[in-house]
C-alpha cells in the first residue's frame, strides 16, 4: 500500500447559491429564461461561488492531521469530499485504504430499533460487516455503558445516550482513515474522556486521523500537522502551533474595521516573558495589551477584560476601574494604552480572552471584542475543569486495606471542575 | 458499471440491514402488525372481485371461480409493484440524514425499499395459495413459473424505483406525479380485467410491460401457459429499463448529497 493516506491535488468545488430548482415549476421558466439570454446573464458569477478554490495536500498514513478554519471556511466540504459523499468540481483527490467518518454518528440510527438493533444498523452503514460487529459487539456495549438499555427503542434514549452509543459504534470501525468533525464532545466529561482516550489508541494503532475541531486544544493535542482554511482556500500547512496562531491572527484582523462606533478596541495581544504566544503554561505571568482608539470624544471609560472557556462561559472578569485606576475620557484620535498582568492560573484548556469598554455610571457598552482571541493552556500536572489550584498529593496510604481506593478515583473523575461545566 | 455492480455486492450486508430495519420498523408499534400486510391484499382482490361481479351482470354471465382466482393471482403481485414503486421513491429522501453523512452505494436505498415489500407479497401470496387451494385449483406444472414471473416483477419495480427515486430527490414534484400515475395505472393496466375482453384492440393494452407480467400469472393459475411473445417483450424491456435506469441512477448520485 502506498505511503499516502490522502491526497488532494488542486482540489476545487462550487456550489450553486441560492434556491435550487426543486420543482418542475422553478426549472421551466429558468430553462426558457436560459433559451432567451445568454448563457452568462443567467448562469453568472454571482449564482455560484467556491467552497473549496485550489487546495492541494497530502497526508501520509498514519499522520494525525487537523483541518482549522471559521465557520464557512470550507472545512465541512473537505471532509465531504474526502469521504466520496461529493465529488470535486475539479481536481484529483485520492484516499487510500478503507475510510471511515465520524459525522454526526447517530446519522443511521433508526429510533424506532433498538440500541442492539442500531448497533448492528449503524454498524454495517460505516462498512463494517455482521461478524465483524458481532467480534466486537461486547466491546462497543462495554464503551458505550449501555448495556441496561440495549433492548430499548433508541427513541426512548436521552441525547446523550444518543450520541454515545454513536459514538461508540463509530469508535469501533476498523479503518485506515477516520474523519473526525466535532463529535468529541458527545457525552458528559467522563465519557469525554473515554472518547479522547480511545481516539489517542487509535492513532497509536497506527490510523490516519482527520480532525475538525472549534477546539483548537484538541487541534494540539492530537495532531502532528494542520491546514488553515479560510474562505475555501487553503492559507498554510504546518505544525499545528503554527496554523493555531495564524489562525488567531487572521480572525484579528478581520474585526477592526468598523467606523461606526464612537470608540473602538484596536488592538488586543497576549504576550509572555518570552513575546507574543498564544500556548501558555498554566500559572505564567502573562501581560495583556489593549489599546482603544476614540472617532468622537467620550468619556468615564474603562477597559473591562473578561475570559470565557472554549464553552464561553465567564471564568474571569476585570476592569481598569475596578482595579483602582479610574476611568479615562478620550478626544477624537486620542488612543488609549492599557496593559493587564494576569497570572493565568487556569487548568488546561482554550480560553478566549475577551475585552468590553464600559461606562459603569450610565451602565452603557460602547465595544465589545468577544474573544479578541484564543489561547490555549498546558499544566504539568493532570488538572481538569477551569481553573488550576495546584493541586498536590501531599499524603497518601492505605488506612484500612483495599477499602477506600476506588472511591478515589471516583472523586478525582467528577470533581469541583467538572460540575461548574456541566452547569452549563 | 461492473465496478459499480461489484462495489454494490460488497455492501450487500447493508442492504440486507436496511430491508430488515424497513420491515421491522413498518410493523413495530402498530397493533395489527403483520395483518396489515393481508388487509391491503384482501382489500384489493375484493374491489377485483366486485368490478369482475359487475362484468358479469353486464355480460350476462355469472362469475366464474376461475375469474376470481386470476383477479386474485393479478392483484397480489400489482399491490406488490406499486407498494414498491411509492417507497422507492421516498427512500432517498426519507433517509435523507444518510445521503448526506455518510458514503455508501445510495442505489441501496431504492433498491431495499422494493425489497422489502416482498415480506408483505410473501405474507401474501400465503393467503393466495390457502384460497387456491379451498379454491379447489388444480395444481399444473404451469405454476413453477410463477418463480420467474416474480423475477420479472421485482426487476420492473426495481428499475422504476431507481428512476423515481433519484427523479424525487432533485424535483419534489415526481413524488406526486408517481402517486397520481400509481392511482390511475390500474385502469390502464389489466389487473381487475382480462386482456382478451377487448379482442384484437387488447394487444395495445400489453405494450404496458406490466401487463404480459399479471396476464402470466392469471394464465398459470388457470394451468395454461404464459404468452411467450409478450413475456419476451416485457423482459426486454425491463432488462434495458434496469440497465439504463441503474447507470443513469450513478451518473446523477454523486450530486445527490447537494441537491436534496
Amino acid at each position: 500500500m502506498s505511503s499516502i493516506a490522502v491526497r488532494l491535488e488542486h482540489v476545487s468545488k462550487k456550489f450553486r447559491k441560492g434556491e435550487l430548482h426543486d420543482s418542475l415549476r422553478d426549472l421551466l421558466p429558468a430553462l426558457a429564461s436560459l433559451l432567451w439570454k445568454r448563457k452568462s446573464d443567467v448562469i453568472g458569477d454571482r449564482s455560484e461561488f467556491w467552497a473549496l478554490q485550489d487546495v492541494t495536500f497530502e497526508i501520509p498514513r498514519g499522520e494525525a492531521f487537523g483541518i482549522v478554519g471559521a465557520n464557512g471556511a470550507g472545512k465541512s466540504t473537505l471532509l465531504k469530499l474526502i469521504s466520496r459523499i461529493m465529488n470535486p468540481t475539479s481536481g484529483v483527490l485520492e484516499v487510500h485504504g478503507r475510510l471511515s467518518a465520524l459525522i454526526e454518528v447517530s446519522a443511521g440510527f433508526h429510533s424506532d430499533l433498538t440500541g442492539r438493533e442500531n448497533i448492528y444498523l449503524n454498524g454495517t452503514i460505516l462498512g463494517m460487516t455482521r461478524r465483524e460487529i458481532d467480534a466486537r459487539f461486547e466491546e462497543i456495549v462495554e464503551f458505550s455503558g449501555l448495556c441496561e438499555f440495549l433492548d430499548t427503542p433508541v427513541k426512548r434514549y436521552s441525547s446523550g445516550m444518543y450520541a454515545r452509543l454513536g459514538f461508540s459504534v463509530a469508535a469501533h470501525v476498523n479503518s485506515d482513515v477516520l474523519i473526525v468533525d466535532e463529535v468529541l464532545s458527545v457525552g458528559d466529561y467522563v465519557f469525554q474522556r473515554k472518547c479522547v482516550d480511545r481516539m489517542k489508541e487509535v492513532i497509536k494503532a497506527g490510523t490516519t486521523v482527520l480532525f475538525v475541531s472549534h477546539n483548537l486544544k484538541t487541534i494540539a493535542e492530537f495532531c502532528q500537522r494542520c491546514i488553515l482554511l479560510e474562505r475555501g482556500r487553503l492559507l498554510k500547512v504546518g505544525s499545528p502551533n503554527d496554523v493555531i496562531q495564524s489562525y488567531i491572527n487572521s480572525t484579528r484582523i478581520s474585526r477592526a474595521t468598523d467606523d461606526s462606533k464612537p470608540i473602538a478596541i484596536s488592538q488586543v495581544h497576549i504576550r509572555s516573558r518570552v513575546g507574543e504566544s498564544v500556548r501558555f503554561d498554566s500559572g505564567e505571568t502573562v501581560w495583556v495589551d489593549i489599546e482603544v482608539t476614540a472617532r468622537r470624544s467620550c468619556s468615564k471609560m474603562a477597559v473591562v477584560l473578561f475570559v470565557t472557556d472554549e464553552a464561553y462561559y465567564e471564568v474571569f472578569n476585570t476592569s481598569t476601574e475596578r482595579l483602582g485606576c479610574g476611568n479615562f475620557n478620550l478626544e477624537p484620535g486620542e488612543t488609549f494604552a492599557c496593559s493587564f498582568e494576569l497570572q493565568l492560573n487556569f487548568a488546561d484548556g482554550t480560553f478566549h480572552p475577551s475585552v468590553l469598554i464600559y461606562r459603569y455610571d450610565t451602565e452603557t457598552e460602547y465595544d465589545r471584542w468577544e474573544s479578541a482571541s484564543s489561547i490555549y493552556v498546558g499544566s504539568a500536572s493532570d488538572v481538569r475543569g477551569a481553573v488550576n489550584c495546584f493541586p498536590k498529593v501531599v499524603k497518601h496510604e492505605i488506612v484500612k486495606a483495599g477499602a477506600n481506593l476506588p472511591e478515589l478515583e471516583e472523586h478525582r473523575l467528577l470533581g469541583p471542575g467538572v460540575v461548574a461545566k456541566e452547569d452549563l | 458499471m461492473i465496478a459499480q455492480l461489484r462495489e454494490l455486492y460488497n455492501y450487500r450486508e447493508l442492504l440486507y440491514m436496511i430491508v430488515v430495519r424497513d420491515i421491522k420498523v413498518r410493523y413495530k408499534q402498530s397493533v395489527m402488525g403483520f395483518l396489515w400486510a393481508i388487509l391491503m391484499p384482501v382489500l384489493i382482490v375484493s374491489a377485483g372481485v366486485l368490478v369482475r361481479y359487475a362484468y358479469g351482470i353486464a355480460s350476462h354471465k355469472p362469475l366464474a371461480m376461475d375469474d376470481v382466482v386470476s383477479v386474485a393471482a393479478k392483484s397480489i403481485p400489482w399491490a406488490f409493484l406499486v407498494s414498491s414503486i411509492k417507497f422507492s421513491c421516498q427512500s432517498l429522501l426519507a433517509n435523507h440524514n444518510l445521503v448526506t453523512k455518510v458514503y455508501f452505494p445510495k442505489e441501496i436505498f431504492p433498491i431495499a425499499a422494493a425489497l422489502a415489500q416482498l415480506f408483505d407479497l410473501f405474507i401474501a401470496g400465503l393467503v393466495l395459495v390457502i384460497f387456491l387451494a379451498v379454491a379447489k385449483v388444480s395444481l399444473s406444472l404451469q405454476l413453477l413459473w410463477a418463480a420467474p414471473l416474480l423475477a420479472l416483477t421485482i426487476a420492473l419495480a426495481i428499475g422504476i424505483g431507481l428512476i423515481v427515486s433519484a427523479g424525487s430527490l432533485f424535483f419534489r414534484d415526481v413524488r406526486y406525479i408517481v402517486e397520481v400515475f400509481l392511482t390511475f395505472a390500474i385502469f390502464f393496466t389489466p389487473v381487475f380485467y382480462d386482456v382478451s375482453i377487448f379482442g384484437a384492440k387488447g394487444k395495445w393494452l400489453l405494450l404496458n410491460p406490466v401487463a404480459p407480467v399479471l396476464e402470466g400469472f392469471s394464465s398459470i393459475v388457470r394451468g395454461q401457459a404464459p404468452n411467450w411473445n409478450w413475456l419476451g417483450y416485457s423482459l426486454t424491456f425491463a432488462t434495458v429499463m434496469v440497465l439504463l435506469a441503474y447507470a443513469m441512477f450513478k451518473k446523477v448520485e454523486p450530486a445527490f448529497a447537494e441537491n436534496i
